[in-house]
């Protein structure tokens, strides 16, 4: 029998493993890897309140949970397709895919 | 100790170690893998949730497509970072003291909600055991919900005009422009 803040704790973990790439990183595709983590935490997060809740209406099984979770597997794949072109892009143009570099928008 | 505490340790200590390897490891072919490890370790864990269905949908997807996508990246992008140069930039410090705090915040906070130890007496204090015919019945139920108007049929389209608009999207940015071309 599992807990549920086990689930919980595992999924904070992965976030903020995911956070610690998001701004530690360099490379482009790497900060994007460490954002795919952290939307499996969240994801940990959906599946698991969906699971526990359960105990209460288990007659009637709901799919809010289920439904967030696709959601957020839908909009995590457009977002490595649109942020992946956005690196091959950036390489193409300027030879450099690390994120310092990239700094047309500073002053 | 119960074997399903035993084994839930093991998924999450593999999940959390093969993130730990994405985060700091130099090679970016090698981290690539070890994402693929961390998504097969939460598509376990969703397996212990009793989620089959998801965790079959974080197959096909995660590890299946967004995984191959980001090793192509890696692999059009690679001459670049050669490996004397550091994987992290001027502030790791600042991002490890960001990232250990907010998991402290977070962890604080949920341990006084939720017990770490099974308690049934409390709400979300234990897994509810449900009949097979239940976890049967939520896939049937989650096509319904998509698809009437009473559930989700409004992000459903909505979902599928923004993957049509990622696909263009995708296409127009990495579309060589003119100059390059002719080069």
């Amino acid at each position: 029998m599992i807990p549920l803040s086990w689930y919980l704790i595992v999924a904070a973990a992965l976030f903020c493993i995911g956070l610690y790439g998001v701004i530690a990183r360099r490379n482009i595709v790497a900060i994007l890897m460490s954002v795919e983590l952290m939307l499996n935490a969240v994801n940990i997060n959906l599946i698991a309140f969906w699971r526990y809740r359960t105990l209460i209406d288990a007659n009637a099984p709901q799919s809010t949970g289920l439904a967030w979770a696709i959601f957020v597997l839908t909009v995590a794949a457009a977002e490595a397709s649109v942020g992946l072109a956005l690196a091959i892009s950036i390489y193409r143009r300027r030879d450099t895919v690390a994120a310092e570099e990239i700094s047309t928008l500073r002053n | 100790m119960t074997f399903e505490q035993l084994v839930f340790i093991l998924i999450s200590a593999v999940t959390l170690g093969t993130g730990l390897i994405v985060v700091t490891y130099k090679n970016l072919f090698h981290a690539a893998l070890a994402m693929m490890a961390s998504f097969l370790g939460v598509a376990a864990l969703y397996v212990m949730l009793d989620v089959g269905f998801m965790a079959a949908a974080q197959l096909l997807v995660y590890i299946g497509a967004i995984s191959i996508l980001i090793i192509f990246a890696i692999m059009m992008t690679r001459r670049v970072m050669d490996t004397q140069e550091s994987p992290f930039n001027s502030q790791p410090g600042l991002a490890l003291f960001t990232a250990v705090i907010s998991f402290a915040l977070i962890v604080a906070v949920l341990v006084q909600f939720w017990p770490l130890a099974v308690d049934a007496t409390r709400v979300f204090g234990s897994k509810p055991i449900l009949p097979a015919s239940v976890f049967q019945g939520s896939i049937p139920a989650l096509g319904y919900a998509f698809v009437s108007a009473a559930g989700y049929v409004l992000p459903f389209e909505i979902a599928s005009m923004l993957l049509l608009a990622a696909l263009i999207g995708a296409v127009a940015i990495a579309w060589p422009t003119s100059e390059e071309e002719e080069a």
